[in-house]
C-alpha cells in the first residue's frame, strides 16, 4: 500500500515540446485517482512517467516515500493496463498472468495460487488455456486485469483500458473496476479522456489541459464549483453554457452585485435552467429562440438562440457556439421549433468567470 | 518509422551487430573496393606485381567491340525476356484473378517454376530444342526451319530468351496476381455502372492502377535478366557462339576466369555496379511517390 | 468480373490450361528423358510416354555416377546442396534478426550508420564482385569448404529488412508491458519477439533455402573438387563432354533430383513461400 506523490513534474521532449508543465499533486493510499482531459492533454505522458516508460525532465515522482525517478518500471512495484491491453498473443492466459512473477522468480506454488485467485474474481476460470486471440474484447480487458493484479502491486495504473469496448460492455467493467479496486484497495491512477468515466470512478479528479492541471479534487465538487470556463466545459454534458457579459441585458439582471462587474463570463449549467414565464428574483432570465429539440425518453435539450450574441467561435473544445444555449428539461414535453421562450436560473445556480475564463468569482 | 519504445543497452547493440557487421565488411565491402582498386591496376601474369595504370583499364574496356557487343546483347536480352515474361504473366494473372473454382490449383500450377534453378531451367530447354535430340527441333527442322542454336548466334538467343521468360513467369505472375487482388472490386464495379466492358475498363481501370506493380517487376525482372540468367547462358551457350550470348554480368566472368584479364574485369564490375545503383535508385524514388495509389 | 457470361469463364480456363501446359512441358520431357536408356535419349526420336529404365537411370546417378571416371555420384552433390543450402538459410536468418533487432529496438551511437552500410548490400548481389570476393576466400583458406559456399551468399540485406519490417508491426505496449513484468533485453527477444516471428522466420528459411539451394555461379568458381559441387553445378559438368556422348538420361535424372527439393517446399509450403516472397520485396 503506499500514496503517490508528483512534486513539480515536467517532461521535455527532445525538439523542446513540453508536453508536462509542471505538475504538483498526491494520491493518497488505497485512493482512486482519475486523470481526465481531451487527447493531447499530456494525461497519458504522465501515466507514462509514474509507470517509467517515459522519462522526467524535472521533479519527482514518489511512489511509497520512496523517489522512483531513476527507477526502472518492473522494480516500481506498479501494475499497468493498457489500452491496447498488450496481451502475449503467443502465450495463454495463463502464462499471461504468470509471466511477471516468473520473471520475479517467485516460487511455482505461489504463481499457481496467485492466479488462480486472480481467476476466479475475473471469473477467467475457464480459459486459463486459451491464447488472447481466442477470447472476446471484454475477456482480453479481464487477462489485462488479471496480469495487474496478480503482482499485488503497491499501484495500479490504467491507460484508457476501456476505450477499445462497446458502450455496454464499457459501463459494466466501468463498475467491475471500481468494485475489483475497493476489494484490494490498491492505490490507482486512471487515465480517460471520458468525463463521464473520470466523474463514476474517481475518488480525486485531476482535470488536465495542455500539459497543465486546471482542476484537483473531488468529483461532485468539481462539477459544482469548475475553476475555470475549460473545466465547467469539459466536466458535464451536455456542456455548461458561458454566456459573455458584455450585454447589457444580461448584466443588468445582476445589478448590485461586485462579482458581476469584475466578471466576464457567465456560466449555466443546462439542468438549471427552468423554463417559465416569471422573471426569476435576483436570478437570471434569458429569452430564448427554440432552434433545435432532442428527445432522449427521460429528458429532452432544448437549443435556442440568443441571435444578437451570435459572433465569434467557441474558445475551448466542447464549448458551444456563441449565442446558443442548452436548456435540459426532463420528461418529453417541450416547445415547438421557432417558439421563443424564457429560461430562467435561480442566483445560487450561476457561476461566474473572469474574461479570460481562468478564474472562477463567487457571486 | 522508429519505434517509441526501446531499450538503451551500451554494449549488447554492438554485440548483436558483430556477425552480419563482420560478414558484410569480409565478404561485401572489402571485395566490392578490392573490384573498384583492381580496376585501377595492371597486375602481371601472376599476380605478384601491379602498378596503377588510373583509367586505362576502363578506356581498353570502351574501346573493345566486344563489350559493346556485350552492352547490346544485354539490352536486347533484357527487354526481350521483361517484355515477354510481363505481358505473358499478365495474361494469367487477368484469367487467375476471374472467379474461377480451380483458381487455387492453377495459381500452384503456375508458380512452381520459381523454384527451379536457372541453370535447370536452361537444362531442360537445351534438351527440348537440342538441335539433333530436341523433341521441339525436330519439327522445325521437319518443317525445313534449320535450326541450330550451337551454330546460329540468333537461335542460341532466342533459345536463352525462352528459358528466362518460362523461369520468370511464375514470378510476375505471383505478383500480378497479388496487384489485381488489392484492387478493391467497387472500382471495377463503379466501371462497369459507368458502362465500361471488360477490355475498355482493364485498360483504364485495372492497368493503370496496376502500374506501381508493374514498375516494381520491370526493375526487379532486369536486374534479374543481369544477374541471375548468367546460370542459364552457362548452362546453354557458353556464351556462344561467337559470343552471340555473352551479357555484361557473363563477361566479367568470362574475361576474369577464361581471360585471365582481371583488371578489365575489375572495371566492368565498377560498371555493372554503376548501373545496378542506379536501377535500385530509380526503384526507391519511384516507390516513395507510388503512395499515390 | 462484373458480368456472368460463361464464355468467359472457358475463355480463362483455355488460357490457364496453356500456362499450365507451357509451364510443365519442359519439365515433362525431362522426367521422360530419364527413363530411357541413352540410346533412345540421344536418337532423336524419344517418346513421349515413360520408357522402362528409371530405377536404373535413377539408380545409376544417386550412387554410382556417369560412366567418366572423375564424375561425382549425385547423392553426394545432393547432400552438399542440403548443405549448403540450409547453411545459406539459416545463417542469414542468425545474423539478420539479431541486427534487425538491434537497429529497431535499441537507441545507440551509429545505429542509423549500422542500418545503412547493411541496406547497402541489398543493391550489389555476388556477380558483379565475384573475383575479389574469390580471392577474399581463397585467402581464408575457404575453397572448397562449406564455409566458402555459404558465408559469403548470406552478406545481404534482405533478412534484415524483413525482420526489421516484422517488428516495425510489433505494438510497443509489449515491449511496455515486458519491461513492467521484469523482462529485460535478452528475456524480451526470447520471450516475446521470437515466438512472435516464427512465421516470419519460416517464410524467410522457405525463401532462403531456394535461393541457396539454385546457387550456380558462385559453387562454381569456388569448388575446384568435384566432391564439394552441389547438384546445380554438376549437370553443367554432366554435359561438358563433346555431345554425343553426353549422357542425357542421366542429366536429365539429375535435372529432376535437383528440381525436387525446392518445387516440394514450393509446394507443400505455398503459404510461407508467397508470404515470404511478398515480402522480402516490400
Amino acid at each position: 500500500m503506499a500514496n503517490v506523490v508528483l512534486r513539480n513534474v515536467r517532461k521535455t521532449y527532445a525538439g523542446g515540446f513540453e508536453a508536462i508543465k509542471g505538475i504538483n499533486f498526491e494520491v493518497g493510499d488505497g485512493q482512486f485517482c482519475v486523470l481526465v482531459g481531451p487527447s493531447g492533454c499530456g494525461k497519458s505522458t504522465l501515466l507514462r512517467m509514474v509507470a517509467g516508460l517515459e522519462t522526467v525532465t524535472s521533479g519527482e515522482i514518489d511512489i511509497g516515500g520512496r523517489i522512483v525517478n531513476a527507477i526502472e518500471p518492473a522494480d516500481r512495484d506498479i501494475a499497468m493496463v493498457f489500452q491496447n491491453y498488450a496481451l502475449y498473443p503467443h502465450m495463454s492466459v495463463y502464462n499471461n498472468m504468470a509471466y511477471g512473477l516468473r520473471n520475479r522468480g517467485m516460487p511455482k506454488p505461489e504463481i499457481e495460487s496467485r492466479v488462480q485467485d486472480a481467476a476466479r474474481i475475473l471469473e477467467l476460470g475457464a480459459m486459463l488455456d486459451r491464447k488472447p486471440r481466442q477470447l472476446s474484447g471484454g475477456q482480453r480487458q479481464r487477462v489485462a486485469m488479471g496480469r495487474a493484479i496478480v503482482r499485488q502491486p503497491k499501484v495500479f495504473l490504467f491507460d484508457e483500458p476501456l476505450s477499445n469496448l462497446d458502450a455496454k460492455l464499457r459501463i459494466a467493467m466501468r463498475v467491475e473496476i471500481r468494485k475489483l479496486q475497493r476489494r484490494l484497495n490498491t492505490t490507482s491512477i486512471y487515465v480517460t479522456h471520458d468525463q463521464l468515466e473520470a466523474m463514476t470512478l474517481a475518488d480525486i479528479l485531476v482535470v488536465m489541459n495542455g500539459g497543465q492541471v486546471e482542476q484537483i479534487g473531488n468529483p461532485l465538487d468539481i462539477y459544482q464549483k469548475p475553476a475555470t470556463t475549460f473545466v465547467a466545459s469539459f466536466i458535464g454534458a451536455p456542456p455548461m453554457n458561458l454566456l459573455p457579459l458584455r450585454s447589457d441585458e444580461i448584466k443588468s439582471q445582476l445589478e448590485g452585485s461586485a462579482a458581476a462587474n469584475e466578471a466576464g463570463l457567465l456560466g449555466i449549467r443546462p439542468e438549471d435552467l427552468v423554463i417559465s414565464s416569471d422573471s426569476a428574483a435576483g436570478g437570471i432570465a434569458l429569452d430564448l429562440t427554440v432552434e433545435a429539440i432532442e428527445r432522449v425518453g427521460a429528458e429532452t435539450f432544448i437549443y435556442g438562440s440568443r441571435r444578437h450574441e451570435a459572433q465569434g467561435v467557441a474558445a475551448n473544445p466542447g464549448e458551444l457556439p456563441p449565442g446558443e444555449v442548452i436548456v435540459r428539461i426532463p420528461g418529453a414535453i417541450a416547445p415547438a421549433i421557432g417558439e421563443r421562450i424564457r429560461a430562467v436560473a435561480p442566483r445560487e445556480k450561476l457561476h461566474l468567470f473572469s474574461v479570460d475564463g481562468r478564474k472562477r468569482i463567487e457571486l | 518509422m522508429e519505434k517509441s519504445a526501446f531499450f538503451n543497452g551500451k554494449l549488447l547493440p554492438y554485440l548483436l551487430l558483430v556477425p552480419q557487421l563482420t560478414i558484410t565488411f569480409v565478404f561485401f565491402y572489402w571485395p566490392a573496393s578490392q573490384a573498384v582498386r583492381q580496376s585501377f591496376l595492371r597486375e602481371d601474369a601472376f599476380g605478384l606485381s601491379s602498378e596503377f595504370i588510373g583509367l586505362e583499364n576502363y578506356q581498353a574496356l570502351f574501346a573493345q567491340p566486344e563489350y559493346y557487343k556485350a552492352m547490346l546483347t544485354t539490352l536486347v536480352f533484357s527487354t526481350l525476356v521483361a517484355a515477354l515474361s510481363l505481358s505473358i504473366a499478365l495474361l494469367f494473372a487477368t484469367q487467375a484473378d476471374k472467379n474461377l473454382k480451380a483458381a487455387p490449383a492453377y495459381k500452384l500450377f503456375m508458380i512452381w517454376p520459381y523454384a527451379v534453378a536457372p541453370a535447370v531451367a536452361g537444362v531442360l530447354w537445351f534438351f527440348m530444342f537440342h538441335p539433333t535430340l530436341g523433341t521441339l527441333a525436330r519439327p522445325l527442322r521437319w518443317m525445313g526451319f534449320d535450326w541450330n542454336p550451337l551454330l546460329n548466334g540468333n537461335h542460341a538467343l532466342i533459345l536463352v530468351v525462352m528459358a528466362a521468360v518460362w523461369k520468370q513467369i511464375s514470378y510476375n505472375f505471383l505478383f500480378f496476381l497479388a496487384g489485381l487482388q488489392s484492387i478493391p472490386k467497387s472500382v471495377i464495379e463503379a466501371g462497369a455502372i459507368d458502362g465500361a466492358g471488360p477490355m475498355r475498363r482493364f485498360w483504364t481501370i485495372v492497368f493503370p492502377l496496376l502500374s506501381p506493380t508493374t514498375f516494381f517487376l520491370l526493375v526487379v525482372n532486369v536486374v534479374y535478366v543481369f544477374f541471375d540468367t548468367f546460370g542459364i547462358i552457362d548452362a546453354v551457350t557458353g556464351g556462344g557462339p561467337a559470343g552471340a550470348t555473352t551479357t555484361m554480368v557473363y563477361k566479367v566472368y568470362a574475361d576474369g576466369r577464361l581471360g585471365g584479364d582481371l583488371g578489365s574485369s575489375a572495371a566492368q564490375s565498377v560498371v555493372l555496379m554503376a548501373i545496378v545503383i542506379a536501377l535500385t535508385a530509380i526503384q526507391f524514388r519511384y516507390v516513395e511517390r507510388k503512395v499515390q495509389y | 468480373m462484373v458480368e456472368h457470361r460463361p464464355w468467359n469463364d472457358i475463355i480463362a480456363y483455355a488460357i490457364l490450361t496453356f500456362g499450365v501446359f507451357i509451364v510443365a512441358f519442359p519439365v515433362y520431357l525431362a522426367m521422360i528423358a530419364s527413363t530411357h536408356d541413352a540410346v533412345t535419349v540421344i536418337g532423336g526420336n524419344m517418346p513421349l510416354l515413360p520408357g522402362g529404365h528409371t530405377l536404373e537411370n535413377y539408380y545409376r546417378a544417386i550412387f554410382v555416377g556417369g560412366s567418366h571416371a572423375s564424375r561425382e555420384p549425385v547423392g553426394h552433390l545432393l547432400l552438399n546442396s542440403f548443405i549448403s543450402a540450409t547453411g545459406i538459410a539459416v545463417g542469414k536468418i542468425f545474423i539478420s534478426i539479431l541486427s534487425a533487432y538491434a537497429v529497431v529496438y535499441f537507441r545507440f551511437p551509429f545505429r542509423k550508420a549500422a542500418f545503412w552500410i547493411i541496406f547497402v548490400t541489398l543493391m550489389l548481389p555476388v556477380e558483379v564482385r565475384i573475383y575479389p570476393t574469390y580471392k577474399v576466400v581463397s585467402d581464408l583458406h575457404m575453397l572448397d569448404t562449406y564455409a566458402g559456399l555459404i558465408l559469403p551468399l548470406i552478406a545481404s540485406a534482405t533478412g534484415t529488412l524483413l525482420f526489421r519490417q516484422f517488428f516495425m508491426t510489433v505494438p510497443d505496449e509489449l515491449l511496455e508491458a515486458s519491461r513492467i513484468d521484469g523482462a529485460g533485453p535478452f528475456r524480451f527477444f526470447w520471450d516475446t519477439l521470437l515466438p512472435l516471428s516464427v512465421t516470419t522466420i519460416a517464410a524467410l528459411f522457405v525463401i532462403q533455402f531456394i535461393y541457396g539451394w539454385n546457387q550456380y555461379l558462385w559453387p562454381l568458381l569456388i569448388t575446384t573438387q568435384d566432391s564439394m559441387q552441389t547438384i546445380v553445378t554438376g549437370i553443367k559438368k554432366m554435359l561438358t563432354t563433346t555431345d554425343e556422348l553426353a549422357e542425357w538420361q542421366l542429366a536429365m535424372a539429375t535435372a529432376v533430383l535437383a528440381m525436387l527439393p525446392p518445387v516440394a517446399v514450393v509446394v507443400f509450403m505455398q503459404r510461407l513461400f508467397v508470404r515470404g516472397l511478398v515480402e522480402t520485396e516490400k
